[in-house]
């Protein structure tokens, strides 16, 4: 097992912000739009530096997509930003109408994705959102794994022409990619090369998969890693080489299963090369109040459950 | 009246202690909107509202209430508790695990006295409309309360329902407005103004008053005469303005206590600012 350490821990939303800065000072028509929400969002540097180029909509998360489809037209880029369950569920009309069927350049940026928002609770807990975005016709649905990835992504869609959901979350993680990776949509990033199975990570469970494939090698068992960051389009060619090699797959993200990552895998797989599968995600549930760390061990989301997980899904190999 | 007013100040200070505690306990939550509401939440369970606290989700013949701003969940749990809805050593667990409090109110864990989850704001005002044409199709003559938050005035929704309560006669409804003049990212005035609430409201149809949300006299007086101005084919609106953070000097009249917890220093120092009159949960 390839290894890799840190030395600090950030959000990954502070890549978002820090990506978003870069990005402003690359290119004059990147804009930046904030429902009420400037610090969760980290966008204080973008705003010190272009305040021109950044427009408060309040607390109105419709009238900002509609606003950002709108500033496409005049050639802007505009970056969205706020809670992922306002970013996509609030505002799925909005989005579906005028910037996914109008195909706008839109970048719908989401914070506090998924459990790890934490003591909030379920109202603010999304887990069904890399669902409703992928289900979008030319959508493109990222989900970076830390702070590095994030900042590269953030930068990466303002070059990118078209509708793109970027998913982030609130918590400090371990920082473990390069700082200066070059980000390409679409590319799977290899984490560690093995035999026995391939665990198929997205966000926050990359680092858990690391964690998972440690425990794992200890185990005897030799797990391929590999980050999908880009739900859609997927990387169909990475995911069937590294399958055709382990013969089982484990997928891990933090969102329901029904509609995430790991149906993405399954759809695939089902129709290229059928193999078996275990999910590890959320199973059809809302979330609740609680710490990050407490939450994702309730919910399954722990290295310890992809450790079961491979364990279950090798004793199904043929 | 039911309580003396300083009885009912007694009240509030306590429900102050207890949003101050519950937010140090989790180190999350929203102090500042919640101490401001204080005064009318105690004005409303212990003096206006006809309610019982053996909970059904229908609550026929009694009032309801719906709290759309749902962060301010530390002020209505501990009403809630103080009320008799539930034993009041359970606010200790708010915000933390296989807690019935949730960060925001919710119907999942089935909490007494809770009907609708809220905290993805702007959704209370048409829920309080649907729990009123309820009531009116049950033959009910109740009364349906509901809080908002200014800023969360922002969101669209609330003007389709503004449109819709006075073109439909929805005539029991007391929707009360926290009007603090704060949001997240500042003054209400800087981030989207929300201007002269009272003539948008009156021009969508609505019966409007005024009242100083944190004079106990004034915030009872103005709810009881909102109940007599109901059954008239209009909907009533209270422009309430209140402080965020009232009660505790350095939280006061800033946005900066909108969702940040005190640490142990400054728990102290609100503490000595708020008699604990019904004892400490
Ligand atoms: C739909 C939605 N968008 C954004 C948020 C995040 N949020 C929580 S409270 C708040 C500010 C609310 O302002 P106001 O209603 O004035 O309440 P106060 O600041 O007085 O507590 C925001 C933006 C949310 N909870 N729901």
């Amino acid at each position: 097992m390839k290894k890799y350490t840190y030395t600090e821990k950030k959000d990954t939303r502070s890549g978002f912000g820090a990506g978003l800065h870069e990005a402003g000072k690359k290119n004059e028509n990147v804009v930046a739009l904030c429902a009420d929400l400037v610090g969760s969002l980290k966008m204080d540097a973008f705003i010190k530096d272009f305040p021109e180029r950044f427009t408060q909509v309040g607390i109105a998360e419709a009238n900002m997509i509609g606003i950002a489809a709108g500033m496409t037209i005049g050639g802007k880029i505009p970056f969205t930003g706020t809670f992922a369950n306002f970013s996509t569920g609030r505002v799925y009309d909005q989005i579906r109408q005028s910037v996914a069927y109008s195909n706008k350049n839109v970048k719908i940026c989401a914070s506090h994705a998924g459990l790890t928002l934490g003591e909030d609770g379920a109202t603010h807990q999304i887990l069904e959102d890399i669902g409703l975005m992928k289900m979008l016709p030319g959508m493109v649905v990222i989900n970076p794994c830390d702070y590095n990835q994030t900042k590269a992504a953030t930068m990466a869609i303002a070059e990118y022409e078209g509708p793109v959901y970027l998913r982030f979350g609130r918590p400090v993680i371990p920082v473990f990619t390069d700082p200066d990776q070059k980000f390409e949509i679409g590319k799977a990033w290899m984490v560690n090369e093995g035999t026995d199975v391939t665990i198929i990570a997205t966000g926050h469970m990359v680092w858990k998969a690391i964690e998972a494939g440690e425990k794992l090698a200890e185990l005897g068992i030799d797990a391929e890693i590999i980050n999908i960051h880009t739900i859609k389009p997927l990387d169909d060619e990475a995911i069937l080489k590294s399958v055709k090699k382990t013969g089982c797959v484990v997928t891990c993200e933090e969102h329901n299963k029904f509609g995430g990552l790991g149906e993405s895998v399954a759809r695939l797989l089902t129709t290229e090369l059928p193999t078996p599968q275990e999910f590890v995600a959320t199973n059809d549930t809302f979330g609740e109040s609680g710490t990050p760390d407490q939450l994702m061990s309730k919910y399954g989301l722990d290295a310890v459950n992809i450790v079961e997980a491979v364990q279950k899904v090798i004793g199904r190999k043929k | 009246m039911k309580h003396t007013i300083k009885e009912l100040e007694d009240i509030a200070s306590q429900i102050r202690r207890d949003i101050v505690r519950m937010v140090h306990g989790c180190q999350s939550g929203h102090p500042g909107a919640s101490l401001g509401c204080a005064d009318f939440f105690t004005a409303l369970y212990f003096e206006v509202l006809n309610h019982k606290t053996d909970f059904t989700m229908e609550g026929a013949g009694e009032d309801l209430f719906f709290l759309s701003n749902g962060h301010i969940s530390p002020v209505w749990y501990s009403t809630l508790a103080h009320a008799g809805y539930f034993d009041k050593s359970e606010l200790a667990t708010f915000r933390k695990l296989d807690s019935r409090l949730q960060g925001h109110p919710t119907t999942h864990e089935h909490l007494p006295g809770i009907r609708i989850a809220s905290g993805s704001l702007g959704q209370g005002l048409s829920v309080a409309i649907g729990a009123a044409l309820a009531k009116k199709l049950n033959g009910d003559k109740s009364h349906i309360f509901a809080l908002l938050g200014d800023g969360e005035l922002q969101e669209g929704q609330n003007w389709e329902a503004a449109m819709f309560a006075p073109f439909n006669k929805v005539d029991h409804l007391i929707a009360s407005v926290d009007y603090n003049g704060q949001q997240i990212d500042g003054p209400t005035s800087k981030v989207l103004a929300l201007d002269d609430l009272q003539a948008k409201f009156e021009a969508f149809g609505w019966h409007v008053i005024n009242t100083d949300g944190n004079d106990m006299q004034a915030i009872v007086e103005g709810l009881h005469y909102a109940k007599t101005l109901t059954g008239k084919g209009k909907p009533i609106l209270n422009l309430m303005s209140t402080q965020m953070g009232a009660g505790v000097d350095y939280m006061m009249g800033t946005h900066k206590w909108h969702g940040t917890a005190p640490n142990d220093e400054q728990l102290a120092a609100a503490l000595a600012q708020l008699p604990e009159t019904l004892g400490d949960y």
